[in-house]
């Protein structure tokens, strides 16, 4: 063997022993730290009777259920506003990201105001401010904004929808009674909130995204497009925004990826995603390495998801040579 | 036969503008209907929308901190006087009301150095030696116990000298790792590599909010018995271990950019593989992804506003603290919430208005507008 390839063999035996005799250490160490603590460790908690009630989201839980339904559920909360919000951002985003290419100055001025506001400002305090208003501005439950069907209070949005009576699904309305209003599906105000602060902060990206997208296709392409005779929505649609698809798709998937993540911030509103339920549980029962890690693996399960996901999406939009 | 020499005329000035008024409004404001009509539609939007921001934040608003005419208000008119009462707690937290000159002290010494560095082109050692100091400076004021001052728990300290703190120190120690992570992500050696992209696609894949409570729930149980570190160092440590996979990312960009052929004649002329990396390749690749950098830089700074779940109250948390123990001005978080937007507008603004001049001047011809 030569020299340099000895050393490097010499080098990584040392990096994996290092790591091993640090991973070693740290484990004794915790070991030790929580028997001296009296800390229990193991994960058969999840099957104890949660404390706490999920109070939201479409995952049945009542109060008494153990912790592993808790979890489900503020996992289902998680994808629930992940979902919607990715939808909603792609839609808005890519509507500004165009209008910063228009030809009027004030549409491209406010597209840019837009997205310079509220890129430059954290997203938690946009969560914090929106929840704020929600409660402020909306009228109490007593005197709820009527549109057809629709009621909005400070106790969040009612709607129809299909509800399970008496063994099949039914279309439910929902109705003002003396306190309340009852029947149909709602949306509380912490969902709003999280949904309208999530939506707005990543399609600001999104939208620089697109732009920095759509100015990466040659100007050529727009030239030869008018020179054909094609009005701007036209070249828009067949020659500059399927060359742009390419430029805009790893980026805008790093943006979702974000999101999803981002979606962890619920816990300082009070919506009880997956972090908020994982941080209860941990207040409970003191078992803060198993609620870390859970969250930890289910976070990671989600990002490699969504990246294997959207790693096949770019490779179909991929620039193929004739 | 007569010949005659013309002499030429002076040119004429060039027209200020290409177009006059009326076909510049025409041209960008009313194209065809359409336009016309985005045109009207936004304008009115605009005017309602700027006309009920007078009316709530100038018009019908209190200035003066009196709980009683803000209450008497009911939300029709901003309550600017809740900031005037509140000002000290929410820029400083917790701090000590007699010693808040120190953070103030702090915050002139970062913002006095933050411009200083924005201003001059060069930076070598003497810019690395001048932040050093001053972060250690600013530590040492804000922790007190020499000197004579008092000495004041990490637990109290907050507010905005807190966020520029994190944030600063959050990057500095983030920097060498991510460097680092980058380089060993590209190496030959498969371990190294390996090890690599592992940390950065595990940091990568899991929310700021998790690793917060790692560091402040599970490092306690690292260490050994007895040894006790300080909260702050402790979330620190978790931030900057975050942001440095982040920061890694970016330099591999940076590094991806650099012709082969460079190191290859390096390596010709014997150089070893890290006065190559040293010399050749980081300096080309730290200066190709400047802009990315500070992106990441301000992206770090918004981030630090996290740390309110791990009770530490920076700026975003130094408002609830102040207005939740106080049920004569607890109605005003909305107007809390703008101010401290509005200072955290300001700041990564700037930053990103400065990246940009930064972007041009480096670009040298491969500009991404």
């Amino acid at each position: 063997m030569h020299r340099s390839q000895r050393l490097a063999l010499l080098y990584q035996v040392i990096a994996v022993l290092a790591l091993l005799g640090l991973g070693f250490w740290l484990v004794s160490t915790t070991a030790a730290n929580m028997q001296r603590q009296g800390i229990p460790s193991g994960f058969g908690f999840l099957w104890q009777p949660a404390g706490f009630n999920v109070g939201e989201g479409g995952f049945p839980f009542a109060a008494g259920d153990s912790y592993w339904r808790a979890f489900a559920a503020g996992l289902a909360n998680t994808l629930r506003v992940s979902i919607f919000a990715i939808a909603f951002t792609t839609a808005l985003g890519t509507l500004i990201g165009i209008g910063s290419q228009a030809r009027n100055l004030l549409v491209r001025s406010c597209c840019a105001a837009y997205v310079e506001v509220f890129r430059n400002v954290p997203l938690l305090l946009q969560l914090l401010a929106w929840y704020i208003f929600l409660v402020q501005a909306l009228p109490p439950i007593t005197e709820a904004w009527q549109l057809g069907n629709l009621y909005l209070s400070k106790c969040g949005l009612s709607f129809p929808f299909f509800v399970w009576q008496d063994s099949h699904w039914g279309w439910e309305i929902p109705t003002r009674s003396a306190f309340a209003i009852g029947g149909g599906a709602s949306l509380t105000p912490e969902f709003i909130a999280l949904l309208c602060g999530l939506t707005l902060y990543s399609a600001a990206y999104l939208a620089e995204t697109v732009r920095s997208g759509i100015e990466a296709v040659a100007k050529g392409q727009s030239e030869a497009a008018a020179a054909l005779g094609l009005s701007r929505w036209e070249t828009l649609r067949h020659v500059t925004l399927p060359q742009a698809m390419r430029v805009i798709i790893p980026p805008a998937t790093n943006q979702c990826l974000s999101l999803i993540k981002n979606s962890s911030l619920a816990i300082t509103i009070g919506y009880p995603d997956l972090v908020s339920v994982a941080n209860t549980s941990l207040n409970q029962t003191g078992r803060a390495l198993e609620c870390i890690s859970l969250i930890m693996l289910v976070y990671l399960t989600l990002s490699l998801a969504a990246a294997a996901l959207l790693g096949w999406l770019n490779r179909r939009m991929a620039w193929k040579e004739p | 036969m007569a010949t005659e020499v013309s002499t030429a005329l002076a040119p004429r000035q060039a027209p200020a503008r290409r177009q006059a008024t009326l076909p510049w409004l025409r041209e960008h404001f009313f194209a065809d209907t359409g336009n016309s009509l985005a045109t009207l539609i936004l304008l009115a939007l605009i005017a309602y929308a700027l006309s009920s921001l007078f009316t709530w934040g100038v018009q019908l608003a209190i200035f003066q901190p009196d709980a009683e005419a803000c209450r008497a208000l009911d939300h029709a008119g901003a309550c600017w006087g809740m900031i005037a009462e509140k000002i000290r707690p929410i820029l400083f937290g917790r701090y000590p009301h007699a010693e808040q000159w120190r953070p103030a002290l702090v915050l002139l010494l970062l913002g006095g150095m933050v411009i200083q560095t924005f201003r001059r082109d060069q930076h070598g050692w003497p810019t690395l030696i001048a932040w050093t100091g001053t972060l250690l400076l600013s530590f040492v004021l804000m922790n007190g116990g020499v000197f004579g001052l008092k000495f004041v728990t990490t637990a109290q300290w907050g507010g905005l000298p807190l966020t520029l703190l994190l944030a600063v120190c959050g990057v500095a120690l983030a920097f060498p790792l991510g460097i680092l992570l980058a380089l060993g992500r590209r190496a030959e050696l498969p371990v190294i590599r390996g090890l690599s992209t592992i940390y950065i696609e595990l940091v990568r894949g899991i929310p700021l909010v998790s690793v917060l409570f790692l560091a402040s729930f599970l490092f306690p149980l690292f260490l050994p018995r007895g040894m006790t570190v300080d909260v702050l160092l402790r979330v620190l440590a978790g931030f900057s271990l975050f942001a440095a996979a982040y920061l890694a990312e970016v330099v591999r960009g940076g590094l991806q950019a650099i012709p082969r052929g460079q190191i290859e004649a390096a390596q010709a002329l014997g150089l070893s593989y890290w006065q190559i990396q040293r010399d050749i390749v980081l300096p080309q690749a730290l200066r190709a992804v400047l802009p990315s950098l500070m992106n990441n830089f301000i992206s770090t700074l918004k981030d630090t506003s996290l740390v309110t779940v791990v009770s530490l109250y920076e700026l975003t948390g130094a408002l609830s603290l102040a207005l939740t123990g106080d049920a004569d001005w607890r109605p005003f978080y909305l107007e809390g919430y703008l101010f401290i937007g509005a200072i955290y507008w300001c700041l990564c603004f700037s930053l990103s208005r400065y990246s940009r001049r930064l972007e041009i001047r480096f670009s040298a011809g491969h500009l991404t507008r």
